[in-house]
């Protein structure tokens, strides 16, 4: 878990790990490869072949049905469709059953039909379907309540774990802390590095 | 990426219905005024074929050729029967077919001719006319209809009919004196013929002749119709003025020629007759004077069905440009999913292009109901027939014009999406 009040650079910080700002060569390293050297078009690739990606809020294309959004990594990327063995939606269909999203009448119609907790917990499935090597949250709890806050970190945890993808994940809620194996305050990351 | 820009246009359906409208109407508009254009070329180009030369007495090309071809206006002054015999003479001249014309009935031309007419006159690429009921006889007082007007007072062998005086619907002298007996209706053949009716010009002299007689002499009928007699026999020479439908004069001359190279000669030598002031019309000739005429009015027509397919292709612009900032956080979610800038290039570019192509099938639907509903009006009221069809290569490069200048006109917002959404990267800016 990385910690830091607003403004400190956490956004930057996962812009560059995901390869969507410049940044010179040699200077970030994910999964072995280096961001910073790779032309634009390579960056789109490595980013959906090798990153899930969970926003704070609105993650999810509103005219598009669950599944959809489910495997929209897989039609972009090979590796994750590969990942899936062979059938995305299947394996959409389970995660979004890990997650607690069954109804195949709710997973047929559009996105935009579900609460919040629901369209994050879509999102969480769409970060981790095609097990890539790093899921990258970026305060994807702030628009949850307390309850609901802690279930969606456990869910998350567990299904990185099952998936065998890291957990990269953004907030400045500390009551969250407890739950990860590390917590890191970007403000101490900068002093060290300094 | 099709499925993804379809789910993302079917939730936009109500914008993107109306853009589609918009370039269905102009699609049907250009279309329309296209073929409408070609038709009626076709339709006048059609309606004389086989004629080498129209003669008349000296005036303008056109005028000479709508007045005898398509029984609008008149040809002015009569010309001589001696100069119908001079031509007769002629040697390059094959066959020759009078006209008289000046009278309608109820709204239609009436033509005075011979038999021959049915037989040289040709249409539509060489077509003869041919009898749906009846046939041509030689009595004076028959008359061959056309077939429009055999359909829009169900006229049949054997009906009585009545010319007026004079052209209009309405006219203040009718030859209810001598009627005509219908022997004949001809077969449809999309030209000016269907509006026309034919009567020997034996009884279009002897339906003058009778006026003239009735208002100078009321005394003098028995006379008249013996006169009609001899004035039925080949030399004719009889002459009572009554203005331009004199026994001795007709409106105009359909000639043939044995062989084509002669035209010019011989429109030459009937330049300088010197009993006769006559014109020599080549109906070709004449019609091309006619394009450049009606040219203008249609480069006009044109020009605004063009305007018309602009606006909507820039309508189509402006809905895709319109909802760019409102789908900015569309194109991040995609970009963190994997899309990249080129990508999303392209689903604006595909996006345009399904607007298109469902506008211009849209378009070409209307257009073909429109045809279908107008089509017996126009055929009516006009001779204008424009039949469903493929469409023609001239059409498909309209369709193609319309198709690629919208392509162009989509890579616009499309390139701005893809400088946006370079710039946005993944940040959800709202």
């Amino acid at each position: 878990m990385l910690r830091g009040p607003s403004g400190c650079g956490k956004s930057t910080l996962l812009s560059a790990i995901a390869g969507v700002i410049d940044v010179p060569k040699s200077s970030v390293q994910v999964a072995g490869v280096d961001v910073g050297g790779l032309s634009g078009s390579a960056r789109d690739r490595f980013r959906v072949d090798h990153l899930g990606i969970i926003f704070q809020v609105f993650n999810l294309l509103p005219w598009l049905s669950v599944i959809d959004n489910v495997v929209l990594p897989c039609r972009f990327s090979e590796r994750r469709r590969e990942n899936t063995g062979g059938d995305p939606v299947d394996t959409a269909a389970r995660l979004l059953g890990d997650l607690g999203l069954m109804d195949p009448r709710m997973l047929k119609g559009p996105a935009s039909a579900l609460s919040i907790g629901q369209q994050q917990r879509v999102a969480a499935a769409r970060a981790l379907i095609g097990a890539p090597e790093i899921i990258l949250a970026d305060e994807p709890t702030s628009a949850l309540d307390e309850d609901a806050k802690d279930a969606f970190v456990d869910l998350l945890l567990r299904e990185c774990e099952g998936a065998g993808s890291s957990l990269l994940f953004v907030s400045h809620d500390r009551s969250l802390e407890k739950q990860f194996d590390r917590t890191e305050e970007l403000g101490n990351l900068n002093r060290g590095a300094a | 990426m099709l499925n993804l820009c379809k789910k993302s246009l079917l939730n936009r359906r109500f914008v993107a219905g109306l853009t589609i409208l918009s370039i269905a109407l102009s699609v049907a508009l250009i279309l329309g005024v296209e073929r409408l254009r070609t038709e009626a070329r076709a339709g006048f180009a059609n309606s004389v074929s086989g004629v080498d030369l129209i003669v008349a007495a000296r005036g303008n090309d056109v005028q000479i050729l709508m007045a005898t071809v398509f029984g609008v206006g008149s040809t002015g002054t009569g010309i001589r029967w001696e100069s119908l015999e001079m031509l007769e003479d002629m040697p390059e001249i094959e066959w020759t077919v009078p006209l008289m014309m000046g009278d309608t009935h109820r709204g239609y031309p009436v033509i005075g001719t011979s038999a021959a007419y049915f037989e040289r006159f040709r249409h539509s690429g060489g077509q003869t006319l041919s009898f749906e009921k009846g046939s041509v006889s030689g009595s004076p007082e028959d008359a061959v209809v056309g077939a429009d007007v055999a359909q829009a007072f169900g006229y049949e062998p054997g009906t009585e009919i009545v010319n007026a005086h004079g052209a209009g619907q309405v006219s203040f002298y009718v030859h209810d004196e001598s009627p005509f007996i219908v022997r004949g209706v001809l077969a449809p053949t999309g030209t000016a013929v269907d509006r026309m009716v034919f009567v020997p010009l034996e009884g279009f002299d002897a339906l003058h002749e009778n006026a003239a007689q009735k208002v100078t002499d009321p005394f003098s009928r028995a006379e008249t119709s013996g006169d009609r007699e001899e004035r039925a026999e080949p030399d004719r020479h009889a002459g009572h003025g009554h203005h331009g439908h004199a026994p001795d004069t007709i409106n105009a001359i359909y000639a043939g020629l044995k062989s084509k190279p002669s035209v010019l000669s011989v429109q030459r030598k009937l330049a300088n007759y010197r009993e006769d002031a006559l014109t020599a019309v080549l109906p070709n000739v004449a019609l091309l004077q006619l394009w450049s005429i009606t040219g203008t009015a249609e480069t006009a027509l044109r020009l605004m069905s063009g305007a018309v397919a602009l606006a909507g292709v820039i309508g189509m612009v402006v809905m895709l440009s319109a909802a760019l900032d409102a789908r900015r956080r569309e194109f991040a979610i995609l970009r963190s999913v994997g899309a990249t800038p080129g990508n999303i290039f392209v689903l604006i570019i595909s996006e345009a292009v399904m607007l298109l192509l469902a506008g211009i099938l849209l378009g070409y639907i209307v257009l073909s109901v429109v045809t279908v509903a107008v089509d017996p009006i126009l055929a009516a009221k006009f001779g204008l027939r424009i039949g469903l069809g493929l469409p023609t290569l001239r059409e498909a490069l309209l369709i193609a014009m319309i198709f690629c200048s919208g392509l162009i006109a989509g890579a616009v917002p499309a390139f701005r999406v893809y400088r946006m959404t370079l710039a946005d990267g993944l940040s959800m800016r709202l």
